[in-house]
């Protein structure tokens, strides 16, 4: 497969963007976070991308979707990261969907395909516990009794988990905290008794819950089929992947406005971008996002593929582009000067959504250390 | 179509491993073992002049170029395809040309049917080995600013003055160069592309040692060269044009060195040198060196297969060889670094057997020069921020 996008994707990212600049550009967001909006999101826009197709592009056509596999999902991750657009893409579409395409029991699959391709499910992927992301580190415990399972545990960072329908959780079924072993998946209507929701308000004005389960008590036909440890690491690297994707669209559009703003600042009776000391170290910025244009792209690729390397490649998209993004943003502040610091310009929304998307599935450090595990160092 | 080319690939490797002597098949480890050509030139062996001839007979020394010059006459897939079925089975150039790479492509765009075919052929036939005059001790990254002047003597050119950085000028038989033949216009506008004749009365190329101990280069003085005047290429003073066309070119040449003509892994060095402890490295800073350096490798690979997509399709940005000229020479030097610090005091020294008499150590000296050679990376950064980005000058 060549790393280029063939027609069909090239429409989609199209249309994607044109749809996002009209209903969804960083005012909106700048609107939700003054308005205090109880969702975090705009309920209008998400059916509005629901009929457009997003959320069942990575769903296939039996169960209502487009199939456009995650090459498709990458340029509508990308897309919204460009004008950073809030919805539940993340934690529904990329996370939620791709667990249940690779774990859901086929009644899962019959049940709640159709309905996250339509939009009608708002759902989470609840697995953090720790500050740091951590896939081994589950306490959070599943015991079988009879025809129920009882979930006791806490989880954190939960994205969009203060508006999801449905959780998918992990927990524990036998074994220690830490080990490997006894890790599996479970669909937790949210409304299902002992579980507190708290909504956490993030830096990028998007939403992380903190959710506790306290003797939930669910039917045993909500158990997913995780295999094995491979199968929840397969999840975040798809994840991880899409994570990169959207991160790529922030990165590049911030890199723009950057630009653009060198050209138009006069300072010294010149525009500040005639300077050496700048050019320089913007042309290191565009380097660093073409590299991570063909990381992203062959990760995406990967995906669809079903390279027996994910795992490496995905901690490759993901480090690098939290470095790229990190860079960018960074940078972006300190080309904008003074001007960078204030609300009023867009430049600042970068940094805070470039600082949540890198803890989000392992941050740079997390996948520079498992990259060189994975390497056999 | 499909079955032409499936019919070719079979053939083609049919042929290869029929003709290609066994002795000339594997790792290339130094290009010095390849056959170069030219007047002094003589086969390191019998089973290379035998690859090279039969390869001559082919037409496959160049067999993208027209059989009219010597060439093959291959289409571009058609040349893809010998080119893989070459790496694959191991066939070793049949002859190492800066002719090929760096003149050829200039003279197919700007030169007369006639100079075509009499300087295409030499090289084809390997009778003529060249080199490149360029840079000048006083135009480095300002390559615009030279002064080796030719002045118009009626029938001829006369040369005067010095170039440097020549590479392997002292075993070459003719130079390309970048000539000033008007200092009335603005530098650029007064430059012209001559080919001249080392054996001329007045050339001497003299090696300049450098620090890694090798002699690669020379400085090249010209004094009073009488230089034909039919040996300019393209128009008088329209030299630096076919000059950016040649530097693109011999950048993504340079840009090209990393790992893959680097013959051993970097990470392969490193874990040698420090060992592992339970799995990881024993030493946790080289180790994020090590790891930061393999994913940009891998990431930088995956760059050159994208542009080579985005090509075939069409989208041809045109950035793209200062992007892999900066980025691959950086990259060689950040491995050269590596493996130096995990080597520590063994690899310090510059004779004796434990070290093949100082190979890392000579490497590790000679990658300093391609952050410089071919534009340095400062200059690739001035040609992506003005040429891509659009930033101003002052």
């Amino acid at each position: 497969m060549a790393l280029v996008l063939n027609e069909e994707q090239a429409m989609l990212k199209e249309s994607v963007k044109d749809f996002l600049n009209m209903k969804s550009p960083i005012s909106a967001l700048r609107e939700l976070r003054d308005t205090n909006n109880p969702d975090g999101f705009d309920r209008s826009v998400w059916a509005e991308m629901a009929e457009l197709g997003l959320t069942g592009l990575n769903i296939s056509e039996e169960f209502g979707g487009l199939d456009f596999g995650y090459i498709g999902l990458g340029q509508a991750l990308e897309e919204a990261g460009r004008t950073l657009a809030a919805s539940p893409l993340v934690s529904t579409v990329l996370l939620s969907t791709t667990a249940i395409n690779l774990c859901g029991s086929d009644p899962q699959k019959a049940m709640l395909l159709p309905e996250l391709a339509e939009g009608n499910l708002i759902m989470s992927f609840a697995h953090e516990e720790k500050t740091h992301h951590n896939p081994t580190h589950v306490a959070t415990t599943a015991t079988l009794d009879g025809d129920f399972y009882t979930i006791n545990g806490s989880k954190t960072f939960v994205l969009d988990g203060h508006v999801a329908d449905k959780f998918v959780v992990v927990a524990r079924v036998s074994g220690a905290v830490n080990d490997k072993e006894g890790i599996q998946l479970f669909l937790v209507d949210s409304n299902r008794e002992g579980i507190k929701v708290n909504r956490t308000m993030m830096m990028d004005n998007r939403n992380a819950a903190k959710v506790n389960f306290s003797n939930t008590s669910i039917s045993k036909e909500n158990k997913m089929n995780l295999s094995c440890f491979e199968d929840l690491e397969k999840i975040y690297a798809i994840g991880a992947i899409g994570l990169a994707a959207e991160m790529l669209g922030s990165a590049q559009e911030c890199f723009e406005k950057t630009i653009a703003y060198l050209k138009e600042r006069q300072q010294f009776g010149v525009a500040i971008g005639s300077f050496q000391a700048l050019q320089h170290r913007a042309a290191k910025m565009f380097i660093d996002i073409e590299l991570s244009k063909s990381v992203v792209i062959k990760a995406l690729k990967a995906i669809d593929t079903n390279e027996n390397n994910l795992t490496e490649i995905a901690s490759l998209a993901k480090a690098k582009l939290g470095q790229t993004l990190k860079l960018v943003s960074n940078e972006g502040i300190q080309m904008h000067g003074g001007v960078g610091m204030t609300d009023d310009v867009e430049i600042g929304f970068f940094i805070k959504r470039a600082r949540v998307a890198q803890q989000t599935l392992g941050d740079y450090n997390y996948h520079l250390d498992r990259y060189a595990k994975l390497r056999g160092y | 179509m499909i079955d032409h080319l499936t019919e070719f690939r079979k053939e083609t490797s049919a042929w290869l491993e029929e003709n290609c002597p066994v002795s000339m098949r594997g790792q290339t480890k130094d290009i010095a073992e390849l056959y170069w050509g030219g007047r002094n030139s003589d086969f390191t062996s019998e089973d290379q002049k035998i690859w090279f001839k039969r390869m001559h007979d082919k037409g496959w020394i160049v067999p993208y170029w027209d059989k009219k010059y010597g060439g093959g006459g291959l289409s571009p897939l058609e040349n893809k395809i010998l080119a893989e079925e070459m790496t694959r089975l191991r066939c070793k150039q049949p002859l190492f040309s800066f002719g090929i790479s760096m003149l050829g492509p200039a003279l197919l765009k700007f030169a007369t049917e006639e100079q075509k075919g009499h300087y295409l052929k030499d090289i084809v036939d390997a009778k003529i080995r060249w080199c490149q005059g360029y840079s000048e001790p006083n135009a480095g990254s300002d390559l615009a600013g030279l002064q080796m002047k030719a002045v118009d003597k009626g029938d001829h050119y006369l040369i005067n003055g010095s170039k440097i950085w020549t590479s392997y000028g002292d075993n070459a038989d003719w130079i390309f160069c970048l000539v000033r033949t008007n200092t009335e216009v603005k530098k650029q506008e007064g430059i012209s592309f001559l080919l001249i004749d080392m054996n001329s009365e007045g050339v001497e190329a003299r090696p300049i040692q450098l620090i890694s101990g090798k002699s690669a280069f020379t400085e090249t003085f010209f004094d009073d060269v009488k230089v034909p005047k039919e040996n300019l290429v393209g128009e008088l003073n329209k030299g630096w044009t076919i000059a950016k066309y040649l530097l693109t070119h011999e950048r993504q040449m340079i840009g090209g060195i990393g790992e893959a003509d680097q013959k051993f892994s970097t990470r392969d060095v490193v874990v040698d040198a420090v060992g592992l402890h339970n799995g990881v490295l024993n030493d946790s800073i080289l180790r994020t060196e090590l790891v930061t350096h393999e994913m940009n490798l891998a990431i930088y690979d995956m760059t050159i297969e994208r542009a080579i997509d985005e090509a075939k399709a069409g989208n041809n940005s045109g950035a793209a060889s200062s992007l892999f000229k900066y980025f691959g020479t950086e990259l060689n030097v950040e491995a050269m670094e590596i493996i130096m610090t995990a080597g520590g005091m063994d690899e310090l020294a510059i004779e004796g057997e434990a070290t093949s008499n100082g190979f890392i150590a000579k490497r590790f000296l000679r990658s300093k020069g391609n952050t410089i050679e071919g534009g340095t990376s400062e200059i690739q950064l001035n040609i992506i921020s003005k040429n891509i980005l659009g930033l101003p000058s002052k």
